[in-house]
């Protein structure tokens, strides 16, 4: 696990469900099969209707023209972050898209589940209206032992919510792996 | 200790007599449920975390339903079917309903009821957010991720969170022009779509305890819609009818403490409340059907877990009799089963199916369908800036297809009548 992830905001509102993380048209491409796992990052966050991406001016595009993968690192989100679906694809498609951390005031249950179990991103939360004091494209920096986020281009610091029960299994990478480290997987 | 029913059945599941609600525990699993869309990613994983020659730990505790994308000449949509049936052959899947041929069932989660799957106090899995909807039968249900659902399959087991709980209580008797529909959205529309996160919803009351087994599980398949962990209803005697008619297999009845403790408690008097759609682009933005009366709709949507079984169909066909729709009215059976019940089942002499063709609705074979817009040929899709009257359960942008289209949520009364006019529509104008 990185114990600091740095990299560009992208920020969105709240509510943002599992159908504009990951349109359910494209859920048949394969997960293994790398060519295709390409296309789940040229369509992450394609359902965000453009005018609610990229806040606060928004029409920001989160993949460009022609691209696999994202120039954002972290994104900065409202409240109940990945609702809708039970679909992994989600959180694995923004991995693929190279977001590494979300940062939201609440996450729908499988959403955060999965996002912690797979090992796909770290669901931190935070108390603060985060994606009302930070910019697209700002640059932030994760400390993870701290639990703080740092806004390098606008110089403040934010305090996140610590992951408590699941930190373990972030850590780990993972379900598979923390199951390993602590011999869950032996009596199968 | 005093404790929920979702604490109990928890209990049970994690060999213990007392569970907190925040605590996470480690659960055996009675069933594990899973599809088309999310079956194929889950056997990868399993293979990849455990070994390719891998066994599952108990071939009779999965159930795979394909039902997602059927009846479409998408390639990948078969493909994905053709690693169901290749993953269930090799490991001895006697639960899979292969596409088809007479094992193909439909929607999972009423296939699941109608299987006998469904049984008071166990603890089912599904990759599915819908999985909330066995909850109706007295049982702990709910949706995990394919990684999640990987671990059950080798080791039967996996870690949840004990949930704090709400209580919804209705009181009185329903009147005819309300369905389990309209009190689900009446909630979400109070609590709005993260009022549960995290938590169970437990529905009681006498309006609750009078309703069919159908109709419960409208009201817990929505649960997730508020961001609930589950929903449940304390099994009676109309599940045990249920449940003894379809399974041979023992279970065991749970019911809260009376001093249990909740996260909170919601009370309504049926009698004082009135259909209700949610409007586009959120199950929570309630408003009654009064108040929004007249909006022009171009399609009319009966379908899905939530509004696709043999009672939502029954009531749509009491609207529909004698009358002719308006606009594009899709009749979506969720399974087989509720199929070839709309060919026995009469009301006012007639069948259902001669009620739905004589009204011009197009009846389609069951699957999930447009509920979840699917590929480009898939039947009902919305296109364009389509206004759908639907009783499935989502509405976010594009859910249904087209980005563009607005979606109301209703019962199945009121999307029967709104076809018919071509407006929403108050059920209580045609009852
Ligand atoms: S009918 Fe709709 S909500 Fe139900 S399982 Fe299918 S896609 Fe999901």
């Amino acid at each position: 696990m990185e114990k600091i992830i740095q990299g560009k905001a992208y920020v969105l509102g709240k509510n943002i469900d599992t159908d504009q993380i990951i349109p359910a048209e494209h859920l048949v491409y394969s997960l293994s099969n790398p060519e295709e796992v390409k296309l789940y990052g040229k369509y992450a966050l394609s359902g965000v209707p453009p005018e609610q991406g990229g806040l606060p001016e928004g029409n920001v595009p989160f993949i460009e023209e022609g691209h696999f993968d994202s120039k954002y690192t972290i994104i900065i989100a409202g409240q109940n972050f990945g609702c809708g679906s039970s679909r992994e694809h989600a959180p694995f498609a923004l991995k693929v898209a190279g977001i590494k951390a979300i940062i939201a005031e609440s996450y729908a249950r499988i959403f955060y589940r999965n996002s912690v179990d797979g090992g796909f991103v770290i669901p931190y939360e935070t108390s603060e209206h985060l994606n009302q004091m930070i910019n697209t494209g700002d640059e932030l920096k994760i400390d993870v032992a701290l639990n703080t986020i740092e806004n390098l281009t606008r110089k403040v610091t934010y305090t996140l919510n610590p992951l408590g029960d699941v930190f373990s299994i972030v850590e780990a990478g993972g379900i598979f792996a923390y199951a390993r480290q602590e011999n869950l997987m032996a009596q199968s | 200790m005093a404790q929920t029913i979702t604490q109990k059945i928890l209990s049970k599941a994690a060999n213990r007599t007392f569970v907190d609600a925040g605590e996470s525990v480690w659960l055996n699993v009675d069933i594990l449920l899973t599809h088309d869309v999310c079956g194929p990613p889950t056997f990868d994983i399993f293979k990849e975390e455990f070994g390719s020659n891998a066994k599952v730990w108990d071939p009779k505790k999965i159930v795979v339903l394909p039902d997602h994308y059927i009846f479409t000449a998408n390639e990948h949509a078969h493909r994905n079917i053709d690693l169901l049936r290749q993953f269930a052959k090799e490991q001895g899947l006697e639960h899979y309903y292969d596409v088809g041929g007479d094992r193909y069932k439909g929607v999972c989660h009423v296939a699941l009821a109608e299987e006998g799957f469904n049984l008071p106090g166990t603890v089912l899995f599904g990759t599915d957010s819908h999985t909330c909807t066995s909850g109706a039968f007295g049982m702990f249900g709910t949706g995990i991720g394919n990684t999640d659902a990987a671990f059950i399959l080798g080791t039967g087991k996996l870690w949840e969170k004990v949930p704090e709980s709400m209580k919804f209580t209705f009181d009185d008797q329903m009147p005819e022009y309300l369905t389990a529909k309209d009190l689900i959205l009446q909630i979400l529309g109070d609590i709005t779509t993260d009022g549960a996160t995290y938590r169970a919803m437990e529905f009681d009351g006498e309006a609750i305890f009078s309703l069919p087994m159908e109709e419960r599980m409208t009201l817990t398949n929505m649960a997730i819609e508020a961001g609930g962990m589950n929903g449940i209803i304390a099994a009676d005697e109309v599940t045990e009818r249920y449940v003894k008619a379809r399974s041979n297999k023992p279970y065991e009845l749970f019911r809260s403490d009376p001093d249990a403790k909740y996260h909170s408690t919601y009370r309504y008097d049926v009698r004082k409340l009135e259909p209700v759609v949610a409007q586009p682009h959120s199950p929570d933005n309630r408003a009654t059907v009064r108040s929004v009366q007249g909006t022009k709709i171009t399609k009319s949507y009966i379908g899905s877990c939530t509004g696709g079984k043999l009672t939502d169909f029954v009531m749509a066909a009491k609207i529909l009799k004698g009358k002719k729709v308006s606009v594009t009215t899709n009749i979506v059976p969720a399974t087989v089963k509720v199929a070839l019940d709309l060919e026995h089942e009469r009301y006012d002499g007639q069948t259902l199916k001669q009620i739905f063709e004589d009204a011009g609705c197009s009846i389609a074979l069951p699957s999930c369908a447009a509920c979840l817009g699917g590929p480009a040929d898939t039947v009902g899709r919305s296109v364009d800036n389509d206004v759908v009257v639907s009783t499935t359960n989502r509405n976010f942008p594009g859910r249904m297809g087209s980005k563009h289209a607005g979606v109301y949520l209703a019962s199945p009364l009121t999307a029967a009548a709104s076809a018919i006019t071509g407006k929403l529509t108050d059920p209580r104008d045609f009852l």
